[in-house]
């Protein structure tokens, strides 16, 4: 089964750039791209640039609404996400252990939807 | 020649006896097959209602377990059948029929599975004993909404959440391995633990089902992994704790506080037997919370009153798994009693901003309060305690106690 890892945190919380605590992370994330390829698990993955970037819109009666910011103003944002595929969610729950923003954040694990006919 | 009425009579108490002995078997063994507890619970179900019909003209079969096994596989892939189409059904059924022909003796034993499924993580801990009750311990949605106080649709919305999500998030149906094994245990023993307690609690003659439900699984659990020492512990905890059901209220209905509990009232052989598995567990050199607090409990019930000084430390090593404020609570009043009453006092107080609405805090600060020679404040305490109070026991405890300061 795939499964999405949401990686949550606050930027308040997470190393800053140019620390050892910050290589420490990175040196984890670059670890757990290598596992995830090596155990032939790893579906995709990438990490988004800050909130200060996003933009959200929608459309309500064909009329295109723009705004600025993300679409929930929360402590916690979504900062990046994995995609794997295992055989079950205890081995999923096994891997999001592994991301490093876990030790500060939030990993939610979402089973993605099966769009195939047949299954 | 017996009688149709004394066959149909024997066939319902076989399977009466069946359902209460080995639902849990049964079930375990069917989901572990089919994969989807909705469709093993509702192919059990039928697979029941058949044998009522089947069994009364006296032809139970030779091996009931086997037979209802049998009848509920085949509705289960009937119902598999049903739902997919013809295509998807005939390589699904393919699969499922290879092996099964139920005619050993043995139908396997799942339980451990299903009751570390039922107690995973990522279902919320309302749930899992929701779960738990229902499946391993074959209680109606009804039975269980009455037990913790819910709506019977509420409760039934969660079960089949639960449900959901075991089948869409892919929860395992398997042993937790090596490494997970001490924190998924201790979720199972906690799960069997809030059972226990909530029958526990709700009185001496409420809730007794609720309680040997508990204890039933927890038995079971010790019989399916023995040699596990904190399960062993959690056994243990609950039959020294209800050894003392008896004594709790007297015949006024008045909360007996432990040291004034009439030991004659206690039942001797259920604590004994806790005491003997304490014992056991410990030597096994694996502590752990749930046997630190058996321990904690049989100090109660050695000698004539309590050893103080050993609750007091084993309060202390409880406080290292499980830094909750209520432990602190308890560990501070250990101290007291065990004679360092301003210690004890001042650890209290330190804990009244988490505990305001506690109120065994409250009935804990009014005591030691009151030996003090603190009457105003120890008054005071008494009726925010009685506020408090859910039960007429314990206000009616309270209350006296109040009048005696």
């Amino acid at each position: 089964m795939k499964y999405m890892f949401l990686i949550y945190s606050d930027p308040a919380l997470e190393p800053t750039y140019g620390t050892p605590e910050f290589q420490t992370m990175m040196g984890g994330y670059f670890a757990l791209n290598e596992k995830l390829k090596a155990d032939g698990v790893m579906r995709g993955g990438e990490g988004l640039k800050g909130i200060n970037t996003a933009t959200s819109l929608k459309v309500r009666n064909g009329k295109i609404d723009v705004m600025d910011g993300p679409f929930a103003e929360t402590k916690e944002h979504l900062g990046g996400y994995y995609i794997i595929e295992v055989a079950d969610l205890d081995a999923a729950l096994k891997y999001a252990a592994m991301v490093p923003s876990a030790n500060h954040g939030t990993i939610e694990i979402r089973p993605l939807l099966d769009y195939n006919p047949a299954g | 020649m017996s009688s149709p009425a004394s066959k149909s009579q024997s066939a319902s108490l076989l399977l009466s006896r069946l359902v209460r002995e080995d639902r849990g078997r049964i079930i375990s063994g069917l989901i572990a097959r089919v994969g989807d507890f909705q469709l093993a619970e509702d192919a059990l179900q039928e697979a029941m209602i058949a044998a009522t019909l089947h069994w009364q003209d006296g032809k139970i079969p030779n091996l009931p377990l086997n037979w209802i096994m049998q009848v509920a596989y085949r509705k289960a892939i009937d119902k598999i059948k049903q739902r997919k189409t013809e295509q998807r059904a005939k390589s699904e059924i393919a699969v499922l029929s290879v092996d099964e022909a139920f005619e050993r003796e043995d139908i396997g034993d799942e339980r451990l599975s299903l009751i570390f499924t039922c107690c995973h993580p990522a279902l919320d801990q309302k749930s899992q004993v929701a779960l738990t009750l229902r499946t391993i311990g074959g209680l109606s949605t009804a039975e269980i909404a009455r037990a913790f106080l819910d709506n019977e649709t509420t409760m039934g919305q969660r079960l089949s959440r639960a449900k959901a999500k075991i089948a869409a998030a892919r929860i395992p149906y398997k042993v937790p391995e090596i490494e997970e094994w001490p924190q998924r245990l201790q979720a199972v023993l906690a799960v069997i633990y809030l059972i226990f307690n909530a029958g526990y609690s709700s009185g001496p003659t409420e809730g007794a089902e609720l309680v040997s439900e508990a204890l039933y699984l927890g038995q079971m659990l010790d019989q399916l992994r023995p040699d596990e020492a904190e399960i062993e512990g959690c056994v243990a905890l609950m039959l020294i704790t209800n050894g003392r059901r008896g004594a709790r209220v007297d015949t006024n209905g008045v909360t007996v506080a432990l040291s004034k509990q009439d030991r004659s009232l206690w039942n001797k052989t259920e604590i004994d037997q806790g005491i003997a598995l304490i014992d056991k567990a410990v030597t096994r050199h694996k502590p752990g919370p749930y046997q630190i607090k058996a321990a904690i409990a049989a100090c109660h019930n050695i000698g004539a009153g309590s050893d103080w000084k050993q609750i007091a430390a084993l309060y202390s090593s409880l406080l290292h798994y499980e830094p909750s404020v209520v432990v602190r609570l308890n560990h501070a009043v250990a101290i007291a009693e065990a004679g360092e009453l301003d210690r004890g006092l001042a650890l209290l107080r330190g804990l009244q901003s988490d505990l305001t609405h506690y109120q065994p805090y409250h009935a804990a600060c009014a005591e030691l309060l009151g030996r003090k020679g603190f009457k105003e404040e120890a008054k005071a305490a008494y009726l925010k305690a009685i506020s408090l109070a859910q039960s007429k026991a314990d206000i009616r405890f309270l209350t006296e106690r109040q009048n005696m300061l």
